[in-house]
């Protein structure tokens, strides 16, 4: 289980810079359940699954993850807990390593690293029939090296070498944004086949409001560091795109509004 | 003749060098100067040690700790303290020269009479090899001590080459290279990245100051200034190893990189046969590894710049 408490975070406190990215932000999830995050552009989406991948520590606040509190783990600790799946392809593999050599260093995310060999003939085989698996005809290049693979094919080896090993948490930040529709929507499918199989704890961010209605059994919408709506069940089941849509149109409208009074006030007064 | 084969035995004991700066410069791209000082810091460890009868083994061992140390010290100054790369390096260079004149109580330490792994080596060839003056090797006459030394700078070379490349094939190994290739990727998959290049540099370093180490017992003192250079010259045999080469893969990197070294003490010997004042030779150094740098980055921007005009001639 996943438990965030009233977390915050401002990057550049105190200069014309500043950002206030997390505004006590309250979250808890159930083990098994898929979440989506949606939220305009600088709402704290991204800027949330980094503070619980640990890139940055929080102001205030904690986390608690499967009964730790890794409110002070360093990001590398909390990697045996959590699995990753960045929005750069070239983010979360290593491309002068071959593909073997890449999900050899994942089969052992979290774990001790001694003076074994890496690659061992168990492990090519079990690498054989998962990456089959993905459907890219990839098994055939494993000691190829990854940097000659495309984007599609990039992000579904890290996806297979993030729940390599069972994460308590799969983080998923906007992993098929930077992907052609063709490799998004191939992504997208293996991302749902395998959390469905490992019944992973999942959290995605997505700029996509149909990956945001089709996907997952909760969806998330942040909007300036704080949670907006949170909807499940029946609520989340019942969402069309469209809805969504209107919510984004919500908000906008609600900012204009402060923007404008705003502009009214100053012209009034300064 | 006597002159190829001291070309390759001092190619064969730098290609410990230019390993070692193959792990910092390549693996993960730091420009680790800290090698100038640790490299003179294994010649003054070991020499020291051997003057003072100490076994040529634990006398080498204990420079290539200390070197090891060294490196360590660079890495936790960059990822500890937050200071840049070759600054890191270069404070701690500045501060081996004074340690180095410490270990060694003076600027210069002749091995005239010590028992060291050159004069072992050339027991060993003298009991192998009879106690004939010199052999046929190829129609030449070769010293017996030569080529034993020689022998024995290529068992040394390939060894540790061969450990090289075995421990970037273990998982803390592929891991240290995915460290330089991707440091995002690997603190997701739980290593730490910093203390990765500690233990990198420490690796480097360790390397460096085993060539210092046998330099030293080849040449037969170690001399303060003996680290002046030598990353270039490292960076150099690394270059000319891959272009020799021109795969970018683990085994052809390590091999090329001895094949480097030795190549190119064999270019700077004919250099000096030829009458290229030796005083010249860092500046061409220098040139030589300034030209490898740019050269490819030149040759694409050719290849880039030629292209719209075959394009437009086609439209």
């Amino acid at each position: 289980m996943l438990e965030l408490n009233s977390i915050r975070k401002t990057f550049n406190p105190g200069t014309p810079n500043e950002v206030r990215s997390l505004q006590g932000v309250d979250l808890k999830l159930r083990d098994g359940s898929f979440v989506v995050v949606i939220g305009t552009n600088g709402s704290g989406k991204s800027t949330l699954l980094n503070a619980i991948a640990g890139t940055f520590f929080l102001d205030s606040g904690s986390i608690s993850l499967s009964g730790n509190n890794v409110t002070s783990w360093p990001e590398h600790r909390r990697a045996s807990l959590i699995g990753r799946v960045f929005q750069n392809p070239f983010s979360g593999t290593a491309p002068t390593l071959s593909i073997a050599e890449n999900i050899a260093l994942a089969s052992r995310r979290g774990q001790p690293r001694g003076l074994g060999w890496a690659l061992t003939p168990k492990l090519r085989e079990e690498m054989h029939e998962s990456v089959r698996s993905l459907g890219m005809g990839l098994e055939s290049r494993l000691d190829n090296i990854i940097g000659s693979l495309s984007g599609g094919q990039r992000q579904a080896l890290t996806l297979l070498m993030a729940t390599w090993l069972k994460p308590k948490l799969l983080l998923l930040d906007e992993h098929t944004a930077a992907l052609d529709p063709k490799s998004a929507e191939q992504v997208i499918q293996i991302s749902d086949r395998i959390i469905a199989q490992g019944k992973l704890t999942t959290l995605m961010v997505t700029h996509s409001m149909q990956q945001a209605v089709t996907l997952g059994d909760r969806l998330i919408m942040m909007h300036r560091g704080q949670i907006l709506h949170d909807l499940s069940g029946a609520d989340k089941r019942r969402l069309r795109a469209e809805d969504l849509l209107e919510r984004f149109e919500e908000v906008r409208r609600a900012d204009l509004l402060d923007e404008s009074a705003a502009e009214m006030l100053r012209r009034m007064y300064v | 003749m006597s002159l190829l084969i001291g070309a390759l035995t001092i190619g064969f004991i730098l290609s410990l060098l230019a390993l070692g700066v193959l792990i910092s410069f390549r693996i993960f791209a730091f420009p680790d100067i800290t090698a100038e000082g640790s490299l003179t810091l294994g010649a003054a460890v070991a020499a020291t040690l051997l003057v003072n009868n100490v076994n040529p083994f634990l006398a080498t061992l204990a420079a290539v700790l200390c070197a090891s140390a060294a490196g360590a010290t660079t890495g936790i100054l960059h990822t500890k303290f937050k200071i840049n790369g070759l600054l890191s390096g270069i404070l701690v260079m500045t501060a081996l020269y004074s340690v180095n004149l410490h270990v060694m109580g003076r600027s210069n330490v002749p091995l005239l009479s010590a028992h060291t792994f050159v004069t072992q080596a050339e027991q060993l060839g003298a009991s192998l090899l009879g106690a004939a003056e010199s052999v046929n090797v190829f129609g030449w006459d070769v010293s017996t001590r030569d080529i034993s030394v020689a022998l024995f700078s290529l068992l040394s070379a390939v060894g540790v080459a061969v450990l090289i490349y075995a421990f970037f094939r273990t998982d803390i190994g592929t891991a240290m290279r995915a460290t330089g290739d991707n440091s995002q990727m690997i603190r997701a998959l739980g290593v730490s990245d910093g203390n990765m290049i500690i233990f990198g540099l420490a690796v480097s370093n360790g390397l460096v100051g085993l060539a210092g180490a046998l330099l030293a017992q080849y040449q037969g003192f170690a001399d303060v200034q003996m680290g002046i250079g030598m990353l270039v010259w490292g960076l150099a045999s690394v270059i000319i190893g891959e272009a020799l080469v021109g795969v970018r893969q683990l085994g052809y990197l390590v091999g090329g990189a001895v094949m480097g070294s030795v190549f190119f003490r064999l270019l700077v010997a004919i250099a000096l046969r030829w009458g290229l004042d030796p005083n010249d030779l860092k500046l061409i150094t220098a040139l030589f590894v300034f030209g490898a740098l740019i050269l490819p980055g030149l040759i694409s921007k050719a290849k880039r710049s030629k292209q719209p005009v075959s394009g437009g001639a086609h439209a």
